[in-house]
């Protein structure tokens, strides 16, 4: 972690919500989409390794069909490299990004 | 001809097929093994000679196979340091992992009762495959399909393309056994999204 000595502030800006979520959940997983995967193996990965009831998969499984990518879970850099590594496992194509401030 | 794979009574799945069906997914899984264990996990060569011969903790630049390269993404696009990184910690297991899923598949058709050398003519293999049996299968399929898909240089929504192709060229036959791959998949999946 680096640190930035700062000058003494005259005034202490409240971080709005939007800020606080960000910094608790700073990145996400990315699942993209790619010709050969088969939309009912995508939302069974979704299922069982996420844990992510039928309606919540197959929602993001058409997300990555229709729109190219979809954000598949938020959290720690360890927690996100993990859900990457276990969908490389499953053979899914994933991505790591910090989520848009 | 295989149905594919029905939903075993007590969890599980199972499946029929004739010797040559088996044959060929033990010839698909081993060139999977042979191809995960061909080229070597390298590391990056650095600048500082000592510090290479030290470091084979893992790879950390993309596979120069192209179905490598699909196997094992880079995890960080727009950070190369952090993908190498990844890469150094992931991609070893993740090797051993699907030469282990695939070894397993050649490993439960032969205990199926196929044969080093398929001669007999009529056989029948039957597959039984417990819950995690099951999933090692899935995604192995995966992976085949994965590599078969990325020789033939397949993309979305090209089905006519090779569907076109006429039957003495030889990526036809290629598309042929990729989809068959994908129909034993999409069964495999039904069976086990059913028992869940």
């Amino acid at each position: 972690m680096a640190a930035v000595s700062a000058p003494t502030p005259v005034e202490v800006e409240q971080p709005d919500t939007d800020d606080l979520t960000v910094l608790d959940r700073p990145w996400v997983t990315i699942v993209w989409n790619d010709p050969v995967n088969l939309m009912n193996y995508v939302t069974y990965v979704f299922q069982t390794y996420f844990g992510y009831s039928k309606k919540k998969a197959e929602k993001l499984m058409l997300e990555v069909h229709n729109d190219g990518k979809s954000v598949v879970s938020d959290g720690s850099r360890e927690e996100m490299e993990r859900d990457v590594q276990a969908m490389h496992e499953y053979g899914l194509w994933a991505t790591i990004e910090k989520q848009d401030a | 001809m295989t149905d594919g794979f029905q939903r075993r009574r007590g969890g599980g799945t199972v499946a029929t097929f004739t010797g040559f069906e088996a044959d060929l997914l033990r010839s698909l899984a081993s060139q999977l093994v042979e191809l995960l264990r061909n080229e070597v996990a390298a590391p990056k060569s650095g600048d500082d000679p000592l510090e290479e011969l030290l470091d084979f903790s893992g790879p950390t630049t993309e596979p120069e196979d192209p179905v490598l390269a699909r196997l094992f993404p880079t995890a960080y696009p727009h950070d190369e340091e952090a993908a190498g990184e990844f890469r150094r910690f992931t991609e070893g297991t993740l090797r051993d992992h699907k030469a282990q899923n695939a070894g397993e598949v050649i490993e439960t058709l032969e205990e199926a009762g196929l044969p080093p050398e398929l001669e007999e003519e009529g056989l029948v293999v039957d597959v039984e495959l417990d819950p995690a049996g099951s999933v090692t299968w899935m995604k192995s399929f995966t992976d085949i399909r994965l590599a078969l898909a990325t020789r033939l240089g397949i993309e979305e929504g090209d089905e006519e393309y090779w569907l076109d192709l006429p039957d003495e060229d030889p990526r036809a036959h290629v598309y042929d056994i990729y989809q068959w791959v994908g129909y034993l998949q999409q069964t495999l999946v039904d069976a086990l999204s059913r028992s869940r």
